[in-house]
């Protein structure tokens, strides 16, 4: 078992985002988290990798690290891309003096190979598009071999083809690091493409669990109203009243 | 007239919006005030650990020390000799019509020595790094690059703050002895252009009011002037929320907090020592 979480609840100054959720992700396992916007969705991942606390109920994370892919990369914009994977191994305490840093290059070369990235070592994240960005943020999620990922609207704001290729670079993650994976997403192509495991979160519930085809196939009628895109149905966007 | 709806008539008056407005910036205040304290003893604790157990982030100070110091130069010494040169016009030939030409040099030398120096660099240092501090660590806040530093398993106070704060902490006396030499420098050349004052009366005066005691004083203030400006900006940045308007928000909260702080730790230097 590598995230187990049970009973959650959270809630923001009196609002309550999240009631008794409870799922697990396996080992090699990615789980789809799609919602309206607001539905707490960022926020799972945020309580997962213990960014928040919960109210209560428990969530329960195998050993090892965990890796998180932000919404918008998330790079630190005064280090350029090597300074950027590298960060955690020079940084954290446990790491420290261990690698050379011709160890440190070689670490870096792979993962930005396994990116498709070479040779942007010296480059500023300023200098790289958003998909490059998103595939660095990859790089330096997974440079501690991590045994949990989360990732958090990996494909937002970028052009179906960048999009498709985030998509694979995900299930590429998968087959090599074999973690236990969330993504918070609200493309259908991520979810078919990487998924294996749906939740759909409205009102603070999970209105649907269940795997990708069955969610399209039929599902309910929030999953429906969802792949539809329909105004009209069970789930009402805030505001909309 | 049912209570209710006399509360409902009193939410709509202005007392109320101005009662309500009061008591929301006084919250902000005193979450602030904590926030600061909290952070300081953190950095302190963290500077110490890390001095003792030799994992001090020497790289990382150096680059904020030549920030700090280095960067600033030119707006603290233009303040600061603008300032000397301002108050020599205006003092010189007063004092030179009441025959105390012989004493220019003194006055200004414990003006600059004891206020001027140190005041003066640590409005211009607010104004060019903590700004820049805060706006700074805003940003990577609301673009969850800080997020990003604990998930990381890096705790961003020892990664931010502290290089910072100790970069503030050294660099700060260092920057007020250069500004004050050239505050001393320009207003003597100000007292001979606008008074006739000659450079030896200039010179030989201005060892009468400088005092070791004064010296000491201020090298201490201007330190804890570095450390606080230091520690603010870093703080209202870290506090920032929403976007770009979160991050203007903090940074105009950080130079407030700043000067507020200066002018109330040279109170306390100066009753303490002064009085």
């Amino acid at each position: 078992m590598s995230i187990e979480v049970k009973n959650l609840k959270k809630s923001y100054k009196g609002k309550t985002v999240l009631d008794d959720v409870s799922f697990k992700v396996e080992d090699g396992e990615i789980l789809a988290v799609v919602g309206l916007s607001g539905a707490g969705k960022s926020t799972i991942l945020k309580l997962i990798c213990g960014l928040t606390k919960p109210d209560s109920g428990e969530i329960i994370v195998s050993p090892g690290d965990i890796a998180m892919v932000f919404q918008y990369s998330a790079l630190f914009d005064s280090l350029n891309v090597f300074e950027n994977i590298a960060f955690a191994l020079k940084e954290r305490k446990e790491f420290k003096n261990k690698y050379t840093d011709e160890q440190l290059k070689k670490i870096v070369d792979q993962k930005l190979k396994l990116v498709g990235l070479e040779g942007i070592e010296e480059k500023m994240p300023h200098e790289l598009s958003g998909g490059m960005q998103k595939r660095v943020s990859f790089a330096r999620a997974v440079v501690t071999d991590p045994k949990t990922i989360l990732y958090d609207e990996p494909t937002a704001g970028l052009d179906p083809v960048s999009s498709t290729m985030i998509e694979d670079y995900i299930v590429r993650l998968k087959d090599e690091f074999n973690p236990a994976s969330v993504i918070v997403t609200h493309q259908l192509s991520t979810i078919q493409r990487c998924a294996t495991k749906v939740i759909m979160l409205y009102n603070t519930k999970i209105v649907y669990a269940g795997t990708p085809q069955d969610m399209i196939d039929g599902g309910n009628e929030y999953t429906k109203q969802f792949i539809q895109a329909c105004i009209d149905g069970p789930m009402k966007v805030a505001g909309s009243d | 007239m049912s209570y209710s709806k006399v509360i409902e008539i009193f939410k709509q008056s202005a007392t109320f919006a101005l009662g309500k407005m009061l008591l929301e910036q006084t919250q902000d205040f005193l979450e602030t005030i904590g926030e600061m304290g909290i952070r300081t003893w953190q950095v302190i604790w963290l500077t110490f650990r890390a001095l003792f157990t030799g994992q001090m982030k020497w790289k990382l100070i150096i680059e904020q020390c030549s920030r700090f110091a280095v960067d600033s130069l030119p707006i603290t010494l233009t303040i600061v000799g603008m300032v000397s040169v301002i108050i020599s016009m205006q003092v010189a030939p007063e004092m030179v019509k009441q025959g105390g030409e012989k004493f220019i040099g003194a006055l200004m030398a414990v003006v600059t020595a004891r206020e001027l120096g140190a005041v003066m660099s640590g409005f211009a240092i607010i104004s060019m790094i903590g700004s820049s501090y805060a706006s700074e660590i805003a940003t990577m806040r609301v673009t969850e690059q800080i997020d990003a530093l604990k998930v990381l398993k890096v705790n961003p106070i020892e990664y931010l703050f502290v290089p910072r704060v100790v970069a503030g902490f050294i660099m700060m006396p260092v920057v007020v002895i250069v500004s004050s030499t050239f505050g001393l420098l320009c207003s003597g050349i100000a007292a001979h252009l606008s008074a006739h004052v000659s450079r030896l009366n200039y010179v030989s005066s201005l060892w009468l009011g400088l005092y070791l005691k004064d010296i000491m004083v201020t090298l201490g203030k201007s330190a804890c002037f570095g450390a606080a400006i230091a520690i603010i900006s870093c703080t209202c940045g870290y506090l920032a929320y929403g976007g770009a308007k979160g991050v203007g928000l903090s940074t105009t909260k950080a130079v407030v907090w700043s000067f507020v702080a200066i002018c109330i730790i040279d109170y306390i230097f100066a009753t303490i020592f002064f009085f």
